[in-house]
């Protein structure tokens, strides 16, 4: 059975990309909590030159893409275990949806923009 | 569609093993952790502008109702990280027994549980 609402249409391919990003994300929590357990009274220098390497701000990419497909995903799957009326089911993954795209541009915009 | 199977809503009759409560909590973490993206974002949008707005943040982070927040948020992300883990050894086909998953889900909890006082004494 295809799912229209889900990540892929397609369990398999969903399952794979779940933990792909689980991995990346993990990396990267690890990543940056390192940073910060070095750096204990954190200065605004060293936090703004981490975020200015581009091999950060790729990294960085990576984990916020990764995130809003893991938690399409995950919140996909809650939602339609747990939410059995339609209409509500529908709505409320609309809005999760909304949040990640939102969130995924507001991401990039603070990794990479301009101003 | 008729269905054949029974149906047990009384749940204090129903017994949730460990395996079932890691799985419930990891997906309350996974759930908490999306509700706090927003906040995270926010934070990190406003400690990357100037020097200015980073001190003000790190100074409102000092107050303990925002300190208690991201308590409960890296609470939920060591949990939802560790109870991770064991879904990807599991997913290797490593400690796919009932035993073993019993033993790995205690396990989760211990180790979730160490880290999540670690990270607060180190929040303090």
């Amino acid at each position: 059975m295809v799912n229209i609402t889900s990540l892929t249409g397609n369990g398999l391919r969903d399952w794979l990309i779940q933990r792909i990003t689980a991995v990346i994300l993990g990396l990267y929590f690890f990543l940056l909590m390192g940073f910060i357990f070095l750096h204990p009274d954190m200065q605004y220098q060293q936090w703004a030159t981490l975020f200015q390497m581009p091999w950060f701000r790729i990294a960085s990419l990576l984990a916020l893409i990764s995130l809003a497909l893991h938690a399409w995903i995950g919140v996909w799957t809650v939602t339609t275990d747990y939410l059995k009326c339609t209409a509500l089911r529908i709505g409320v993954q609309v809005l999760v949806f909304l949040v990640l795209l939102t969130s995924l541009i507001w991401g990039i915009e603070i990794f990479w923009g301009l101003t | 569609m008729e269905s054949k199977r029974p149906v047990n809503l009384q749940l204090t009759t129903m017994k949730f093993p460990p395996m079932a409560i890691a799985s419930i909590l990891h997906r309350l973490s996974g759930v908490i952790l999306f509700l706090a993206i927003p906040l995270l974002l926010y934070m990190l949008d406003y400690s990357l502008r100037n020097e200015d707005v980073f001190l003000k943040l790190k100074q409102c982070l000092q107050a303990w109702p925002m300190k208690l927040l991201l308590w409960v948020v890296l609470a939920a992300l060591l949990y939802h990280l560790i109870a991770g883990v064991r879904h990807l050894i599991m997913d290797m086909g490593w400690g796919e027994s009932l035993t073993a998953g019993r033993r790995s889900a205690l396990s989760v909890f211990v180790l979730a549980a160490i880290s999540v006082v670690f990270i607060g004494i180190w929040l303090w």
